[in-house]
């Protein structure tokens, strides 16, 4: 068996790509965390815990009505994202002229309301997601053994970006929203309705986060705290982007997803604290974040 | 495109924060007074309390207090919102417990070593925070403080999940034996009066006008002359300090030092207590501090409902009810509280 | 009966296009417009004159909804529009021009042009735009703020005769440019006026407010004071100077 420092290739892989799969996460939320905060101005603490909701309301589908992953895959994003229309309605439409810092405060108490409602209702512990029939077993690509359903995961979340960039760069409605985050009041002078593109950009955020939650249950256990800890990382991968580019946020995603991977195999230890040490030296040496502009 | 229509996006952070109602923080004549007698009306309140409550219970919102203060004077005072107090105050507790326990320090050696990491910390911490603004300083306090929690949680000295148990409380000075809940409370209760008063002390100086005046325009104070990251960065260290200082105590009050105080939680407990006291008050966080130990302890049969709860106030708190209560307060008696 | 409708098909006729009456406006707490009285007729090319900081852009930001703070009568096409969003008075009819032109960075060329949706009938087509501007055609795909100032004025201006809007609000359209190019953007004005355009024209430059204008209303501190048709700007010379500061 070939080895690189003494490890064999084989397990080197299998951490590659259980990086690009926690990449794949990362890149997602902080994708779907950029758009929100383009327009709203809202850093969405909430965004973990809805992406919790995603992997639960697949759960739900599947335990009590019956729809498997794939129906989950396109259903759980729209009701989150139903969801997502409701709470910017309600509550983060009645902020927007108040100092940012209170919209990171009111998600965070949404955070911590939805975490606690989704502990109230099934306790703490993980529930088990199966993996869709059709990708289950795995492929031997020589070098490794790759489970189709990673592989699934990776491609798809790939996919999804690219499908987000093309619509914000590429459509209509993405250059509403590209004018309307640069200045609000004058896209509404044209006559474009901000509050309904706000509201929808809103959603289509966190449907994103159920996205990436709905791929994420049958390989972690489904529980309330999965959208906790995973948001403070996107946090500080965010900061190592900056958030000021759609590209910047996927490539950085998926980009220390693998160096997490990779410290796994170096340094167990160190795996879960390594990207905040890359946020701290980014902030030593290029303060405004990798892909982020000087003001 | 015009001052009008950009102003109402790009409010300097902190200041709609604090200065929710400016006549608050922008006082300084005819200040004193209502300050002073609530300062008084404290200082009573705490000589008289362990003799009507179970001395435990006010130690500990003694301590939640002075934390929620400390982390008051970085917000209210310094515009700066910091989502990971936990760290300094969670280290400060695990040291002091350590020291007492594995070094057999004395209480108030134990106290000054959990105080002085602490302030350690909250320099290497705020040096890197400041370097970003808003919620990017926000996001890099979470993350930094998070990176602390899987060190404490992967570190032998903190004892991982099992925490720092059995710590002595010990005798003050070698020689005042504080190892009863009585006699350990005049210590607290003193630390406590202390640190308010310093905290006091600090918003009324120049450094505390200035660095008020940096929360309300900070390009202006740039363009003074002033070198704004300095004062960031020891309002900082002083914020972080005290926090460690309550969470010193704390250790000692429960003799126990576990990951609940360097979790995101207590940072977020923290926040949420300066919110419903009233941010940039004096006062304000002690009565927070007041309101949600006590509510925890009365609904702690709720489960997992009292997150919720927590959840909702937070939101309440932000999209309906701003000033806090003793902001509320204040602005009906028409003086800063 | 028959009077009272005869009355009102006569009003109807003498409406103004667009008609202000008594406009306050208040940035926060400071009150910058004491009540703007004026009127504009369809297909006129109206000018408000006046000092820098007398209420000029304030009263175009108050007619397209986008001052938060206002209160006082504008009617247009005899529809009250003062408690209207910048939205529904957009879509009925009115265009914004900002001063600084507004072309968004993150937009090419082409997506800046096509950004504002079509309201009404009438508007231009793409090519008679382009045709009208050569050179946004050339540069379709150029980022917004890659032209130059003028360009980005003529794409500015460009942009809303795309939708059928019928009154054109240009605040500063010359601020910051070549004579040459102040000189394209009167003859533009001028082509717009020949096709029926209404265009209420905020203008530092008097001169070049002089040669297209058909009337000029002189605005200082947050209030109109004079009125002064073109034809009779030469006999009011001095008087046009002292209130300009000149």
């Amino acid at each position: 068996m070939a080895t690189v420092f003494g490890i064999p290739l084989a397990v080197l892989f299998g951490q590659v790509l259980i990086g690009l799969i926690n990449g794949a996460f990362y890149a997602i939320l902080s994708l779907g965390l950029a758009v929100i905060f383009g327009l709203l101005n809202i850093i969405n603490f909430a965004h973990g815990a809805l992406y919790m909701a995603g992997a639960f309301t697949a759960w739900i589908l599947l335990n009590h009505a019956g729809i498997g992953f794939w129906g989950a895959l396109v259903l759980a994003p729209l009701i989150v994202g139903l969801a997502g229309v409701v709470i910017e309605r309600l509550l983060l439409s009645r902020i927007y002229r108040l100092d940012h810092l209170y919209g990171l405060l009111l998600t965070f108490g949404l955070a911590l309301m939805i975490t606690g409602l989704f502990r109230v209702g099934f306790g703490s512990s993980g529930l088990p997601y199966p993996a869709p029939a059709e990708l289950s077993g795995g492929t031997n690509l020589g070098f490794m053994f790759l489970p189709n359903y990673r592989g699934f995961v990776v491609a798809a979340s790939i996919l999804v970006c690219l499908g987000t960039w093309f619509v914000i760069e590429r459509t209509r409605i993405g250059a509403y929203l590209r004018a309307a985050t640069e200045d609000p009041d004058l896209v509404q002078t044209f006559g474009i309705n901000v509050p309904l593109l706000i509201t929808l950009t809103y959603a289509a955020g966190v449907a994103l986060a159920a996205f990436a939650g709905v791929l994420a249950a049958p390989i972690y256990s489904v529980n309330p705290g999965m959208g906790q800890d995973l948001i403070i990382v996107v946090f500080a991968v965010v900061v190592i982007g900056s958030m000021g580019s759609i590209a910047g946020a996927v490539v950085t995603g998926f980009a220390l997803g693998v160096v997490e991977g990779l410290a796994k195999v170096a340094w167990p230890e160190a795996s879960s604290t390594v990207i905040f040490v890359i946020m701290a030296v980014v902030l030593l040496l290029k303060p405004q974040g990798l892909f982020g502009k000087v003001s | 495109m015009n001052a009008a229509t950009t102003a109402t996006n790009t409010v300097t952070s902190g200041r709609a924060l604090a200065g929710q109602a400016p006549g608050l923080l922008h006082e300084d004549a005819g200040e004193g007074r209502g300050q002073g007698i609530a300062l008084i009306a404290l200082a009573a309140a705490l000589v008289a309390a362990p003799f009507l409550v179970y001395p435990v219970f006010v130690m500990k919102l003694l301590c939640f207090a002075l934390f929620a203060c400390a982390f008051n004077l970085l917000l209210g005072f310094g515009g700066l919102l910091s989502i990971g107090h936990a760290l300094f105050f969670g280290f400060a507790s695990y040291t002091s417990a350590h020291a007492s326990k594995a070094w057999g320090l004395t209480p108030e050696l134990s106290i000054a070593a959990g105080t002085l990491v602490a302030a350690a910390l909250g320099l290497l911490v705020g040096s890197l925070a400041i370097r970003r603004q808003g919620i990017y300083l926000a996001m890099i306090t979470l993350a930094l403080a998070q990176m602390g929690y899987f060190v404490a949680l992967q570190a032998p000295f903190t004892g991982g999940e099992d925490g720092i148990q059995g710590v002595p409380r010990g005798a003050l000075l070698g020689v005042l034996d504080v190892s009863s809940d009585f006699s350990l409370y005049w210590l607290v209760a003193g630390l406590f009066m202390a640190g308010i008063l310093c905290m006091r002390r600090i918003v009324h100086s120049p450094f505390g006008q200035v660095l008020k005046a940096i929360r309300d325009n900070e390009p202006r104070m740039v363009s003074l002359g002033y070198k704004v990251d300095r004062y960031k960065l020891l309002v900082f260290v002083l914020s972080a300090a005290l926090s460690g200082l309550a969470g010193a105590m704390k250790a000692l009050v429960f003799q126990f030092a576990s990951l609940v105080d360097v979790y995101w939680t207590m940072s977020g407990e923290v926040i949420l207590m300066t919110l419903i006291g009233g941010v940039g008050t004096i006062l304000g966080p002690i009565v927070g501090a007041a309101v949600i130990v006590s509510a925890q302890s009365y609904l702690s049969s709720l489960g997992a409902w009292v997150v919720v709860a927590q959840g909702a106030i937070f939101v309440a708190c932000v999209v309906l009810f701003r000033k806090g209560i003793v902001g509320t307060l204040a602005d009906r008696l028409g003086r800063p509280l | 009966m028959l009077d009272a409708s005869a009355a009102k098909t006569a009003d109807v006729g003498a409406a103004p296009f667009l008609a202000v009456q008594g406009l306050e406006a208040w940035y926060g707490e400071s009150h910058v417009l004491h009540g703007i009285d004026f009127e504009i007729r369809r297909g006129e090319v109206v000018t408000l004159l006046g000092r820098n900081g007398a209420g000029k852009s304030t009263t175009l930001k108050s007619i397209i909804g986008l001052m938060r703070s206002r209160k006082g009568s504008i009617r247009f096409e005899d529809r009250e529009t003062i408690s209207l969003s910048s939205r529904a008075i957009a879509r009925s009819g009115i265009a914004f021009v900002p001063e600084h032109r507004g072309i968004f960075s993150k937009l090419t060329v082409e997506e800046n042009l096509m950004l504002p949706p079509v309201i009404g009938r009438g508007g231009m087509s793409v090519d008679e735009i382009h045709k009208l501007f050569p050179n946004l055609r050339e540069r379709a795909r150029s980022g917004g703020t890659n032209l130059s100032g003028g360009e980005q004025q003529m794409l500015a201006i460009a942009r809303v005769l795309r939708t059928g809007a019928r009154l054109i609000l240009l605040d500063e359209p010359t601020e910051g440019l070549a004579p040459v190019i102040v000189q394209q953007i009167g003859a533009t004005i001028r082509r717009l006026k020949a096709e029926g355009y209404t265009v209420l024209l905020v203008e530092q430059n008097f001169r070049f407010a002089a040669g297209l204008a058909d009337r000029h209303y002189v605005v200082e501190e947050g209030r109109v004071i004079d009125m002064i048709p073109n034809s009779d700007v030469d006999a009011n010379i001095d008087k046009l100077h002292a209130y300009l500061g000149v």
